[in-house]
């Protein structure tokens, strides 16, 4: 059974009863499903950010550092991108974590497995992608993530390409921060904040993007999108990672957005490689690395993703027909 | 004392320099708030995220916007 059905049951009380609006109509489907899926988005929000929190707080970037430090590939690849599940990533870190990563001997090819899945993979899609697409979406979408992430991470690394990355070395000694250990109450104030944190920068762009998708619910008809957007088409699958690319600080916003249009006929491999653009080719990201690295690298670094992310779209739109 | 904030130049880490100049000025504090942009600084300290607000050279907040109490919180916390 879905364990989601009685905020169906919340939703339809709401819009037939309090609001009295005339069941099976255009309108009242809208509202229905607004409400439905605004309830259940923030219900999941909270929960999933704090526990992913409470786990984060056993592992700042400054221990992951630790971990993957002089392990070999592979077993580093895979590490690094499975840390960077559960790590967030702001464009704002990305060059002190870079920095420090390589500085503490981690493998240029480990480094970027970690700097891929960090912000491909995070709890506010997960969450989004669980309520409304249903966990095996939200799995498939994870293992996708962690294979390019993996693979790309490997090929960077076979690449050899540390010539690309500028000489930081001469900056002097590098202090280690030893960092106190938390108590549980600690961790759950941090847990708190942060999941608080996240939903006040979220939440206007879920209910704007719940929004308009409510309103294509109950309003456009199915095959007007399908027919533009349908697997059938070849380009569909890199026009959509093409649009993805500058959408990315409004992964909140788009998801909603997208799991209509997927009801209104997108296949999903398209749906999944437009996610996969929209958090993993950061426009802002990349202008910020070149701080550290060559242009020449941030171009093959965007590719390989750009490649992994369109060539993840094909496989589905061919599987999941 | 020395404070600074350290930063990629994000607008985030403009935010916290603004709101611990603000703090200094509340607490009725003299000393100058320093912005500094380069990020070999926040790597020294052995920080890997940003923005850094440094007390006498040493990480208080890290990798976050603290709100305006807690940024009076952890400077009254160090004053000497």
């Amino acid at each position: 059974m879905d364990i989601f059905y009685p905020l169906q049951l919340l939703a339809d009380w709401l819009t037939y009863n309090v609001f009295s609006i005339a069941p099976r109509t255009l309108l009242a489907n809208a509202v229905d499903f607004f409400i439905n899926d605004t309830i259940k988005i923030f219900l999941l929000l909270v929960v999933i950010i704090f526990i992913v929190s409470v786990i984060r707080s056993f592992l700042p970037p400054e221990k992951i550092k630790k971990i993957l430090s002089h392990k070999n590939k592979f077993v580093g690849n895979i590490l690094a991108s499975l840390l960077g599940i559960i790590t967030p990533f702001c464009s704002c870190s990305a060059i002190p974590l870079f920095l420090g990563f390589v500085e503490a001997g981690v493998p240029l090819g480990v480094t970027f497995s970690f700097l891929v899945a960090s912000p491909m993979i995070n709890e506010v899609a997960l969450v989004l992608l669980f309520g409304l697409f249903g966990w095996k979406i939200a799995i498939l979408y994870i293992l996708s993530g962690l294979i390019i992430s993996i693979v790309s991470g490997i090929i960077i690394g076979e690449l050899k390409v540390e010539n690309l990355v500028e000489d930081f070395s001469k900056g002097g000694k590098i202090n280690t921060l030893n960092l106190p250990s938390l108590s549980w109450k600690q961790r759950f104030v941090y847990a708190r904040d942060y999941t608080f944190d996240i939903v006040k920068r979220v939440w206007l762009y879920i209910i704007i993007g719940i929004g308009i998708g409510a309103f294509i619910h109950g309003y456009v008809p199915a095959d007007l999108i399908a027919r533009y957007a349908g697997g059938n088409n070849w380009y569909s699958v890199p026009l959509a990672v093409l649009i993805g690319i500058p959408l990315y600080s409004n992964v909140a916003g788009v998801i909603p957005l997208v799991s209509v249009l997927t009801e209104k006929g997108v296949s999903m491999g398209t749906t999944l490689a437009f996610m996969m653009a929209v958090t993993g080719l950061s426009l802002p990201e990349f202008l910020i690395l070149r701080k550290v690295m060559k242009t020449k690298l941030i171009v093959i670094f965007a590719s390989i993703i750009g490649i992994g992310i369109i060539l993840t779209g094909y496989l589905f739109n061919f599987i999941l027909k | 004392m020395i404070i600074q904030v350290l930063g990629s130049g994000c607008p985030t880490c403009k935010k916290l320099f603004e709101s611990t100049k603000q703090a200094v000025a509340e607490l009725g504090l003299k000393e100058e708030v320093e912005y500094i942009t380069d990020v070999q600084e926040i790597v020294k300290m052995g920080v890997m995220s940003s923005p850094v607000l440094a007390i006498d050279g040493k990480p208080v907040i890290a990798g976050f916007l603290p709100d305006a109490k807690k940024i009076r919180e952890v400077i009254s916390e160090n004053i000497k």
